[in-house]
């Protein structure tokens, strides 16, 4: 391997698969949701046609489609803020002390976050079951009636959120705790020696210095919750009556399901612009404030 | 700003009483704070691994304990039956066999992630800040964005309902390349210099210097691999038709389909994928938060 070389021989064959695999199928998106591409498509190119911007029209009058976008919407904002405060304040609390048994329930808190989504819904379907599930007797012993946790088309919306929250909290609470140790220590006992209360030096030293933390995790967090995915998958197949369908799962079922592919395209680039957009308008907020 | 420092600027201060209790008072209430703080926590904590327990306890339950109401957490005469019939009648053995072999081909993505990374962080050359651009930009896209064009460039490659098609659209992420590069810029340049003038050949110098070097984040990358392949759920589900192929995650989501029909038998496949993630977390959780704290997230 010669010198000169050597940088484009170790990048290539990565860049490659990116390229590959996540820069090219963009392309391809974009290209397919101008077609009438589907199953009849995939064996016999020669039958596909070039049809502008059909999908998108139609896609914007597709009920379906909005009640997906809406409930993504929803998902989203009951989701965010309980995941992010929620891992904030565990993480917080975790570093409080380095002994063992702290260092032992980090466990816990991370377990749901790195086992597998079709186990975890298994489980979840479970507990939620509505003849022998778990909840439901919890509910009955506290003199409450039982729940349609996975039935009722609000109650659906509550019972993946709070299933997404749990899985989504341990990495958020890793990615804290990492920043964490990144707070100089020297800050705090300066703190203390003001006399500040732990609540105080949390509010007013902590807190500040992880604004990247914090930043980073929402961000990742808001793109998590608007691909949205596992959970109903698995949990609900999107019912009752699309009630819990999430963007992704309606591309997945148009998509996959009924092969609409270049119909299920056209609403990946809508997807990807909504999310690019999101991320923006982050970045561009971030930088307004980096002063400090 | 040190220690030192700060204390002489805050020295005209110190002359005031710093608290009103007195300083062992303050250590114990501390104690005291960290106590509870421990006990919330633990709380937490159990009811956060509860359904892990639900699941453990539940894969052992005779199928009439199981669907008894009122639910009882303890089985009254456990059984391991549920983990032989997935072994013996439902072909867990494949899938088993299959989950092994994508997160061995996922091992190789990593060596060429940790080839990317160090390309990226000790080479200087033409289309460097573009092209690792390019790496971070596909960050953002989202898999549900991506899955329909990455099926069809793979049918269209004739890799569709093979292991390596399973494994090739997730064998490199643009975060991990990234977490590599962060840490490989810390590894001293002149070591390498040093390694070049003795005649190390670049392979060389990347499997015998680099790589050894960058254990800390091999240990973690290794996990995420480990564990992002174990779970590894929408490729196998979209590109294996042929059930020879399906993977541990494929076959357990197949269990959902019979729902309330045995849970124990479901709980029993769910045990099977969750606890050799939990042994091998356990055993490298803490590299995972240091591998954190490496890649300089702050």
């Amino acid at each position: 391997m010669k010198a000169r070389s050597a940088p484009y021989l170790f990048i290539a064959p990565t860049m490659i698969l990116l390229l590959a695999f996540g820069v090219l199928p963009i392309l391809i998106a974009l290209f397919v949701s101008f077609t009438d591409m589907n199953l009849a498509g995939l064996g016999n190119w020669s039958v596909i046609e070039f049809i502008g911007l059909d999908n998108y029209t139609k896609l914007f009058a597709d009920p379906d489609f909005w009640q997906a976008l809406t409930n993504t919407g929803i998902f989203a904002i009951i989701g965010v803020p309980c995941v992010v405060i929620i891992s904030l304040v565990i993480a917080l609390l975790l570093n409080r002390s380095g002994n063992w048994f702290f260092k032992a329930l980090r466990t816990f808190y991370f377990v749901p976050a790195i086992t597998a989504i079709v186990a975890i819904s298994l489980v979840w379907g479970y507990l939620y079951n509505t003849q022998f599930g778990l909840f439901n007797y919890i509910l009955s012993l506290v003199g409450l009636p039982p729940v349609q946790w996975l039935s009722d088309p609000v109650m659906v919306k509550v019972s993946l959120v709070l299933v997404a929250v749990w899985r989504g909290t341990g990495l958020n609470v890793i990615i804290f705790l990492a920043a964490l140790q990144g707070v100089p220590k020297e800050y705090l006992e300066a703190a203390s020696l003001d006399g500040a209360s732990e609540f105080r030096k949390a509010v007013s030293v902590v807190i500040p210095l992880l604004r990247f933390a914090i930043f980073f995790v929402t961000i990742t967090t808001i793109i998590a919750w608007l691909q949205f995915f596992d959970e109903p998958f698995v949990l609900t197949k999107g019912g009752p009556l699309g009630e819990s369908t999430s963007v992704s799962l309606f591309l997945y079922q148009t998509g996959f399901s009924a092969s609409q592919f270049g119909y299920a395209s056209a609403g990946s680039v809508i997807l990807f612009a909504i999310i690019a957009a999101i991320t923006l308008i982050q970045l561009r907020t971030r930088r307004s404030d980096d002063d400090y | 700003m040190t220690i030192t420092d700060l204390r002489e600027t805050l020295a005209p201060s110190l002359d005031v009483p710093l608290s009103r209790a007195p300083r062992s008072a303050r250590r114990s209430t501390a104690r005291a704070t960290t106590v509870i703080i421990g006990i919330i926590l633990g709380i937490g904590a159990l009811i956060t691994a509860f359904p892990f327990i639900w699941m453990i306890t539940s894969s052992v339950k005779p199928r009439s304990e199981s669907v008894a109401y009122p639910p009882a957490v303890l089985p009254e005469s456990p059984t391991f039956e549920y983990f032989v019939q997935l072994f013996q009648e439902l072909d867990f053995g494949r899938y088993l066999v299959n989950t092994i072999a994508i997160v061995a081909i996922s091992m190789i993505g990593l060596i060429l992630m940790a080839m990317a990374g160090y390309g990226f962080a000790k080479f200087s050359f033409r289309g460097r800040e573009p092209l690792f651009f390019l790496v971070l930009i596909t960050m953002m896209i989202p898999v549900q964005v991506t899955m329909i064009p990455t099926y069809l460039i793979l049918n269209g490659a004739k890799l569709t309902n093979t292991l390596i098609g399973i494994a090739l659209p997730t064998l490199v992420s643009g975060f991990s390349v990234f977490l590599f590069r962060q840490f490989m810029v810390t590894i001293p340049t002149e070591l390498i210099e040093a390694a070049r003038i003795d005649g190390a050949s670049e392979l060389r110098i990347f499997w015998r210097i680099i790589l050894p070097m960058s254990r800390p984040i091999l240990a973690v990358q290794v996990v995420l691999t480990f564990i992002a392949g174990w779970n590894s759920f929408l490729w196998p589900l979209i590109l294996a038709n042929d059930e020879r192929l399906y993977t541990l995650s494929v076959g357990v989501s197949l269990l959902n389909q019979q729902i309330a029909t045995n849970p124990s038998l479901q709980m029993a496949a769910a045990t099977l994928m969750v606890v050799p993630i939990l042994i091998v977390f356990v055993i490298f959780q803490r590299f995972v938060v240091q591998g954190f704290a490496l890649s300089g997230l702050k």
